[in-house]
């Protein structure tokens, strides 16, 4: 007899959710199955990459991923249409980190004309990120919410010390949410339900179950969000059948792996290329996870993972 | 079941404070409550009490024992200050428990006071190695305790063995090894092993309100599997023992007439088996 491959039917489906506007606008989410199982069941749509851009210079980036940018970064108008010309960007991440008050301190109104300017630019759809300062946060992206008014974007990120207001915000001017909680799958579970008990709409949330880099916790962010896409499909719980974001470039792009010079660890080889690798594998990791949205900085590491992505796809 | 009363412990700050002034009021008031609420027994819960843990322990025992006339449950890491205690415990109202022993060659002494005492001892069933991840652990190590009860003379009837109750709120999966471990610990010796909770740690971190309800919950369902006694509030275990019909007709598939009461427990009952993910919102969802 023919060996027949065994087949897991699950009961839940993960919430297919849309963002942007007119042909560049993209869905990700709405499998029924758990990462890549396309042989068990419906994968409508590939995870979706975002590439990270900021509205101040990335002097805070290392250098090797710095380089790719290094005559567009000056400006996020000019960065976001290079990233959407050059390198065929479906999705931009703008990250407000000048408004952290240990940064540049930027105004509302200040981040907002930049959300204002770069949405102008471009036509692909936009994540719009605050400086993960809890309560700099809410006038940020209570602001950048209002200028982006029907864009359909991500706002981001709400948290349990901020969500309501960031919440109604993208509520108010028709948004996804991004509702992050810190590697505990029963907190983001809880912060999802309270997210919708003010009326929000749970098939336009996305859940941060918080990212980690490889040889730095990676395995928690792995684990969580592996329970939390187990419990969407198994189980059946709607609370956690949002898709997932992993928010890796930031992670991967502070630790000292991505860092340190050939010079000073010979053994590690080309920076560059380790720094890439890193983020690529980290990326890929979150992939088989269960992430659906990856925001991710340097294009190399990008190109690997897009190719990873075509590959378990076809 | 044994219900040994939890109310006399380091933790909550009105006892501290008593227990550092050498109180007796609010002490023995409390073990009163708890003998009336019908408490078999009262825990006396006195930290890790490293600096004068063996006269703190003899007046706990001695202030609650003035009063109420039930055997005290020896509650302290400190070796010293349980010896202290079992040679002041009246054992005329029943053989003291300790509080505990466990697979940590640390906590092998415990098991000698246990045999030159005649006391009865709580076998913890963890090991040095950190929590046991399941059911099979929890029984694995437990045999070892049992072997190295008789080793020291302490018959296996005098032993409680405790699987160790995690919180729920983040430790989902533990709830239900617990059940199976209780199940497991009794077919362990004929006649079965005896076994105890310290119970009310399942609720704690979650939200007030849920504290009870999964308390409650959480204590028919293991004594459904044949659980022994409980470290617990025996006002709240006395509300529990009226509405386990209830429950236990939810658990076998009766659908109740009150519908409110129905979604509680039946939403109740799936957090701690696993089948739906906890939050502190899971009732109102």
């Amino acid at each position: 007899m023919a060996f027949v491959a065994p087949k897991e039917t699950y009961s839940g489906k993960v919430y297919n959710v849309n963002i942007g506007t007119g042909d560049k606008a993209i869905s990700f989410g709405s499998e029924n199955v758990l990462p890549f199982h396309s042989f068990e069941g419906a994968v409508p749509n590939k995870p979706l990459i975002a590439y990270e851009i900021q509205d101040v210079p990335p002097s805070d980036w290392p250098e090797n991923v710095q380089k790719p940018y290094s005559s567009v970064s000056g400006d996020p108008v000019t960065w976001a249409k290079f990233c959407q010309d050059s390198l065929n960007a479906k999705a931009i991440a703008l990250r407000l980190l000048g408004t952290h008050p240990d940064r540049e301190n930027r105004s509302p109104e200040d981040a907002a004309k930049t959300v204002k300017d770069v949405l102008a630019a471009i036509n692909i759809p936009l994540i719009i990120l605050g400086s993960n300062h809890a309560e700099k946060d809410a006038p940020v992206l209570i602001a950048a919410a209002e200028v982006a008014k029907d864009k359909n974007c991500v706002i981001g990120k709400a948290q349990e010390a901020n969500y309501k207001t960031i919440a109604a915000a993208a509520m108010a001017n028709n948004h996804k949410l991004i509702a992050m909680s810190e590697l505990d799958i029963n907190l983001s579970k809880q912060l999802n339900i309270l997210i919708t008990q003010m009326g929000f709409d749970k098939e336009r949330l996305i859940t941060d179950p918080m990212c980690s880099a490889l040889g730095y916790g990676l395995e928690y962010t792995y684990s969580v969000m592996e329970r939390i896409r187990l419990a969407a499909l198994t189980q059946n719980d709607l609370t956690m059948q949002p898709p997932m974001l992993a928010d890796v470039g930031m992670y991967v792009w502070k630790i000292k792996e991505t860092q340190a010079p050939e010079s000073d660890v010979p053994q590690w080889g080309n920076a560059e290329e380790r720094g890439i690798a890193w983020e690529a594998m980290t990326a890929t990791a979150l992939l088989m996870a269960g992430a659906e949205l990856l925001i991710m900085r340097h294009p190399k590491a990008v190109e690997a993972v897009g190719k990873v992505i075509e590959e378990l796809n076809a | 079941m044994l219900i040994i009363g939890e109310k006399l412990s380091i933790i909550a700050k009105r006892v501290r404070e008593a227990m550092m002034k050498k109180d007796k009021g609010p002490i023995q008031e409390i073990a009163t409550r708890q003998w009336k609420e019908g408490s078999g027994m009262i825990d006396a819960n006195i930290g890790p009490a490293e600096d004068g843990g063996e006269e703190l322990m003899q007046w706990m025992v001695t202030t609650i024992q003035e009063v109420v006339p039930l055997p005290i449950c020896l509650d302290t890491t400190n070796a010293n200050a349980i010896e202290a205690g079992l040679k002041v415990h009246n054992n005329q109202w029943g053989r003291p428990l300790i509080n505990s022993t466990s697979n940590d060659p640390e906590r092998f002494p415990i098991l000698e006071l246990g045999a030159k005492y005649n006391a009865q001892v709580i076998g913890l069933t963890v090991g040095k190695g950190g929590l046991p991840a399941d059911a099979e652990e929890r029984a694995g190590i437990a045999a070892e305790i049992m072997a190295r009860a008789m080793e020291y003379g302490l018959p296996l009837e005098d032993i409680y063995l405790d699987p160790l109750v995690l919180q729920i709120a983040t430790s989902q999966d533990h709830a239900r090894h617990v059940i199976n471990a209780i199940s497991m610990f009794r077919e362990m010796n004929d006649p079965p092993m005896k076994t105890v909770v310290g119970l009310s740690n399942i609720s704690n971190g979650c939200p007030k309100t849920l504290r009870p309800i999964l308390n409650k919950h959480y204590f028919v369902m293991l004594l459904n599997a044949g659980l022994t006694a409980a470290i617990a509030d025996a006002h709240e275990m006395a509300e529990a023992v009226q509405e386990k019909k209830m429950i236990d007709d939810v658990l076998s598939g009766k659908t109740l007439d009150n519908a409110e009461k129905m979604a509680e427990i039946t939403k109740t009952i799936d957090v701690i088996m696993g089948k739906t993910l906890y939050a502190h919102s899971y009732l109102e969802m």
